[in-house]
């Protein structure tokens, strides 16, 4: 610090403490996936269908030191037969910039609805899976990860 | 960025009629979210896999949209029956309109 400084007046304090709060205001906005816009997504893909706890085992380490790659393995309970298979899986992130991680589309040429893949996650956060069953029905299941280093970038 | 894209397969080439076997996927790609930007400010253009699909004797088993949430190299693991002697066929689709194949001929002994 030097007496270079100039004392600020009141107008440099009024404006650079609006421009800061505007800033303040504006960034969640454009970042990241909020839980609100994960319902948002899931109406727009399934409508306001009623949703049920269980069928869905979902496991995800509750403690991950990397986010860039974080294993998730999935089974939905179900006999896939042709008159009673899973048509869909799909999962969400409430944290990432993309509320949706990945999409399955099931035939009940499947013997089952069950897999692991990586996916990354920016930061502590819920994981939404939701299955649709052959008969429209909706199951849900969530589950909180906590990140010490986020993915996507970030 | 000049990548190869090569699939991996692991599943066991021979079964029993209807026998349920585990395959595991990999395929080397970087996966890039869209969201990153260079060291001169400018947004990195997106560029993943959107989707893969498994067929055997040409009929869809299942299909997953893929979203920049997906690791790269993106690791997929699942379980298919052998109803009899046939080839599974692996397909990701890229972003830019490429598409990665990868087969397996499994056996009915």
């Amino acid at each position: 610090m030097t007496k270079d400084w100039p004392t600020p007046d009141r107008r440099t304090i009024l404006s650079a403490l609006a421009v800061t709060s505007l800033a303040i205001v504006l960034a969640p906005l454009r970042a990241f996936a909020s839980p609100a816009q994960v319902e948002t997504e899931i109406k727009k893909l399934f409508a306001d269908k009623p949703m049920a706890e269980g069928k869905i085992m979902l496991d995800l380490p509750p403690l991950a030191e990397n986010g860039l790659v974080v294993p998730l393995n999935f089974e939905v309970e179900s006999p896939m037969t042709d008159g009673d298979y899973v048509k869909s899986l799909t999962f969400f992130s409430e944290g990432n910039p993309n509320p949706v991680i990945a999409s399955y589309h099931f035939t009940p040429l499947m013997p089952k609805a069950a897999g692991q893949l990586r996916i990354r996650l920016a930061g502590t956060q819920n994981v939404v899976a939701v299955a649709e069953m052959s008969d429209g029905k909706l199951y849900q299941a969530r589950k909180e990860v906590k990140v010490t280093i986020g993915g996507c970038g970030g | 960025m000049a990548q190869t894209h090569t699939p991996r397969i692991r599943m066991p080439a021979t079964a029993k009629a209807g026998e349920v076997v585990e395959v595991k996927t990999l395929i080397s790609h970087e996966m890039e979210t869209g969201n990153r930007k260079d060291k001169d400010g400018n947004t990195v253009p997106r560029k993943i896999i959107n989707k893969f699909i498994v067929r055997f004797d040409g009929t869809e088993l299942m299909s997953v949209d893929w979203f920049p949430a997906i690791s790269a190299n993106p690791f997929q693991a699942f379980f298919v029956r052998v109803p009899k002697t046939g080839t599974f066929t692996f397909e990701w689709l890229d972003d830019d309109g490429a598409v990665y194949k990868a087969e397996q001929t499994v056996t009915v002994s």
